[in-house]
């Protein structure tokens, strides 16, 4: 653990993490009630990764993040009644109800979009990034994919570009093992994402995801040498898909055995481990996982009580004025 | 008054707004040093730097995602797809990302991008650098399209693009570019939805799109020696579509017939043709026509003009629509 972290602050982490595996209960549980209509994407098991990042940046620095992306906006700072609103399409939610669950976007806490299209926020996301450097506005731009994104030649196209142009980026791959229902054993041509950056000369590392001060060590020095002009860094975070691919998808692609095995890598009982043994009490860490709750009950609350968007609503926006 | 090429024009409209605006930047490839394809970019590399003349790598899609990105967070981007035929390896990024992204958070974030995308009809090219493909874009929501068919326009348009928060296809007939046009010295803007009526007239409304433009004028002036008075209307901008124009002229001539290079089964002709007879078919005398590039890839070097409409099929359909088809005419 590192020592400069005082204990509040990592409480506050843990409080995150715990208040985004409710936001994700909570999700399953309104779209299998119907309030969520088309899909929406869990990060269950993965908050690690979204607090370890958000930990590590600025106020001021940008992420743009995936349809898998609930627990990054709500990392960063995103108000969890406007994110739950919004999976709702309700008109009091942080896109006026437009986006829903894969669409969402808080510029005031620097969450510039998350984008469901596969790959596509990534050239946007150091595109970001290139407008920070020519302006010299020393923010660092984060862009969170799955290993799925990798696929794409979008993903390829940016290393490239990214690394030629030095752009203050840092691209976290959360490789969950799986993109929708195939396996990374059937999709990915070497076993390490991260080695990809080598032929395009750019850093990378390889970090436990469900360990939220590894994620949050890596992505510190990753945005230090970015925001100094050093460049991007490719981070790969090994963590674990818990759910589903989106609360819509049907069945289940994953063995009985290995379930067992994820269960012992949850990010949350680990992280409250390492809290007890670096002196946090147990009535601190039940204070918070209890508030975390309440946050998310009044979130849903909130949500549910929100007026649907009025049709000329949504009819705006189309064009700016 | 002086005259400029579109070439020259749209070079001028580019370089007072890299002057008047710090936040503009131009992306693409061979725009730097080398002056872009067709040389629209001469100059500005030496004059702005490669820190905004941003000649990049060779890969639409990625060229396209940081013209977005950097666009979203402040800056005003202009990027050049060589020819509008590789919009089709950027697609996504115009149509999933930028024509959406102010609608779906909410009006957030705005895009304010111009896609320069150059038609190369009519140029030798073949299937795959001939196409015109505006009505790839006119079916998306939340793109604009400016489609000048002069240098006066070009500018104006050019200037009005510049000036505007959302993603702009700006679609420039390479085959026009070396054609000249009274443009001013001072500047001036040419607004969005403002159709140009070319030529006035009373028995016939033709519209003419982009490269259709030149065979059009040349059937108006040969079309009035035989006593048939046409009007011509120049949309200028796709989106958004002047209807109003078009309309009121149609009520007057009631009759319309459009001509584009581009593919004919849902081109624009086809938009077009159809807001007309929703709007004004108490007016129409004869079915609405189109004269349009055929729907055949492009074939290869001298054998384009086959597939492409030009002046001779324009005066038929208009001399058949006046009920003048037997007149003598050669």
């Amino acid at each position: 653990m590192p020592k400069e972290i005082p204990v509040n602050t990592l409480l506050g982490w843990y409080e995150q993490m715990n208040t985004i595996r409710a936001f994700e209960e909570s999700a399953i549980e309104l779209f299998a009630k119907g309030l969520i209509t088309g899909s929406t994407h869990p990060s269950i098991g993965q908050e690690g990764i979204a607090v370890g990042t958000c930990a590590a940046l600025r106020p001021s620095d940008l992420i743009l993040a995936t349809y898998r992306g609930h627990g990054e906006c709500l990392a960063k700072g995103a108000d969890p009644k406007a994110l739950m609103a919004e999976l709702l399409s309700r008109s009091t939610g942080c896109c006026k109800g437009k986006g829903g669950s894969m669409h969402l976007c808080d510029v005031s806490h620097g969450v510039l979009g998350t984008n469901a299209i596969v790959a596509a926020h990534i050239p946007i996301a150091a595109g970001v990034a290139l407008s920070s450097m020519i302006r010299k506005t020393g923010q660092v731009t984060v862009c969170f994919f799955g290993d799925g994104a990798t696929c794409e030649g979008e993903f390829f196209e940016t290393l490239n570009m990214a690394q030629l142009w030095k752009v203050p980026l840092v691209l976290i791959c959360e490789n969950n093992g799986y993109a929708i229902s195939v396996p990374i054993a059937k999709s990915q041509s070497t076993p390490d994402i991260a080695d990809r950056a080598k032929g395009f000369g750019m850093r990378n590392a390889i970090v436990d995801g469900n360990d939220v001060l590894a994620v949050y060590r890596a992505v510190s020095e990753a945005a230090e040498l970015a925001r100094g002009g050093d460049g991007p860094t490719l981070i790969e975070c090994k963590t674990v898909r818990w759910e589903r691919h989106s609360a819509f998808s049907a069945g289940r692609y994953d063995d009985p055995e290995e379930r067992q095995r994820w269960r012992k890598t949850d990010p949350i009982p680990r992280f409250r481990q390492s809290l007890l043994q670096s002196g946090a009490t147990e009535q601190q860490l039940a204070g918070k996982e209890a508030s975390a709750k309440t946050v998310i009950q009044e979130a849903v609350d909130f949500a549910i009580a929100s007026p649907s968007p009025t049709e000329e609503s949504l009819r705006q926006n189309v064009y700016a004025e | 008054m002086r005259q400029l090429t579109m070439s020259q024009a749209i070079n001028e409209a580019l370089r007072e707004e890299m002057r008047r605006q710090p936040n503009l930047i131009h992306l693409g490839q061979d725009i730097g040093p080398y002056g872009g394809t067709f040389g629209v970019t001469k100059g500005l590399y030496e004059e702005f730097g490669q820190e905004r003349i941003r000649d990049g790598p060779l890969c639409e899609s990625a060229t396209m995602g940081f013209s977005i990105g950097a666009a979203i967070h402040g800056m005003r981007v202009i990027v050049e797809l060589e020819f509008i035929d590789f919009a089709g390896v950027a697609m996504d990024q115009i149509v999933n990302q930028a024509a959406k992204m102010h609608y779906f958070f909410g009006g957030q974030l705005t895009v304010p991008l111009v896609i320069r995308a150059p038609i190369v009809s009519r140029m030798g090219m073949g299937a795959q650098h001939s196409q015109s493909l505006e009505a790839w874009f006119m079916h998306i929501p939340g793109l604009k399209i400016a489609i000048p068919s002069n240098a006066y326009d070009a500018k104006g348009l050019m200037k009005t693009a510049l000036a505007d928060s959302n993603p702009v296809v700006f679609i420039e007939n390479a085959k026009l570019y070396p054609t000249k046009a009274d443009v001013p010295e001072e500047q001036y803007w040419v607004p969005f939805g403002q159709a140009r009526i070319v030529r006035p007239g009373k028995d016939l409304t033709i519209v003419a799109i982009s490269g259709a433009m030149p065979d059009a004028l040349a059937a108006v002036d040969r079309l009035s020696k035989e006593g048939i008075s046409a009007e011509l209307i120049d949309p200028r901008t796709l989106s958004p579509l002047d209807d109003h124009t078009i309309v009121e002229s149609v009520k007057k001539t009631g009759r319309l017939l459009i001509t584009h290079d581009a593919y004919r089964t849902c081109g624009v002709g086809a938009e077009i043709g159809q807001r007309v007879s929703e709007q004004a078919f108490d007016y129409l005398d004869a079915p609405i026509m189109r004269v349009t590039g055929l729907d055949v890839h492009v074939p290869s070097g001298n054998l384009h003009p086959a597939v492409v409409p030009n002046s001779q099929q324009i005066i038929d359909a208009s001399l058949k629509m006046c009920g003048k088809q037997h007149a003598m005419y050669s």
